[in-house]
């Protein structure tokens, strides 16, 4: 049941990441990686980790890809249309690629630190409010940075984006 | 019960795809969004570890680097408006201001 599922999830994610990386249109890519989020934030659902299934709609899709979709609006995008990837030969980045992939995979499956055939007992109820209390009281200092950091970058933005007073 | 090597394998797969996006396209917004694809692919490896290992940690830091997404996308999409703004191309390779 539960594998079925995954599977299906995976399945899709990974249909659209590759729509995502070879549509030719930016908005196309942009509605993509959309469904890919939604798929992502399924599969969080399955790894019992319903907040951050939420977050994750609501960050990525309702603020992140909305936020893509208003800059695709306001700029031209149809110069860009025309050719999808870099000119001269990408044989060396695709190699660079699986290279990257099969290394991931053996670093993770074959390492002896990481068992990764048994699943320790599952918690029960209440998970959020653990976590919120863990994010809370152990990771303060570090929730405050996080929120000084998106202040930061809201300022930023702000500043990089105006037009420049002639 | 799903096996924890699925989960990795799946966000190794979206990695790589994430990555042949930041490489090989052409369009900035293109590369940008193949970016939210990598960083979501880690999300994906922290929340199955810390769900294995009873942790939670793993779902703590899948918060931090979301929040962290959010603030990179909003400089990043600022620096874009104001590169279309000022050069008026969206080419990777023709934004070659900062070569010194």
């Amino acid at each position: 049941m539960d594998q079925g599922f995954f599977l299906l999830f995976a399945a899709a994610s990974v249909v659209t990441a590759l729509t995502l990386v070879l549509a030719r249109n930016p908005v196309h890519s942009a509605l993509a990686l959309m469904a890919c989020f939604l798929q992502i934030s399924a599969i969080f659902v399955l790894l019992e980790a319903p907040l951050l299934a939420v977050i994750q709609i609501f960050v990525y899709v309702g603020a992140i890809m909305v936020l893509f979709l208003f800059v695709i609006m306001m700029i031209d995008v149809r110069e860009a249309v025309l050719q999808r990837f870099l000119p001269g030969s990408n044989l060396p980045v695709l190699v660079l690629l699986v290279l990257l992939g099969v290394e991931m995979l053996v670093l993770v499956l074959r390492s002896d630190r990481f068992s990764v055939a048994k699943p320790v007992a599952m918690r029960t109820g209440g998970e959020v409010r653990q976590l919120s209390t863990t994010l809370f009281a152990d990771y303060l200092l570090p929730f405050e940075v996080a929120s000084v950091i998106l202040l930061a970058a809201l300022v930023g933005a702000i500043v990089l984006a105006r037009k420049e007073p002639e | 019960m799903v096996p924890l090597w699925w989960f990795i394998v799946l966000g190794v797969v979206l990695f790589v795809i994430g990555a042949a996006g930041v490489l090989l396209r052409r369009n900035i917004l293109v590369v940008l969004m193949s970016l939210e694809l990598l960083l979501n692919s880690v999300n994906i490896n922290f929340i199955a570890f810390g769900h294995y290992y009873d942790d939670f940690r793993g779902q703590i830091f899948a918060i931090f680097v979301i929040a962290i997404t959010a603030a990179e996308v909003a400089v990043a999409l600022g620096i874009l408006v104001a590169l279309a703004r000022n050069k008026s191309t969206l080419k990777v390779d023709e934004v070659t201001m900062m070569k010194g």
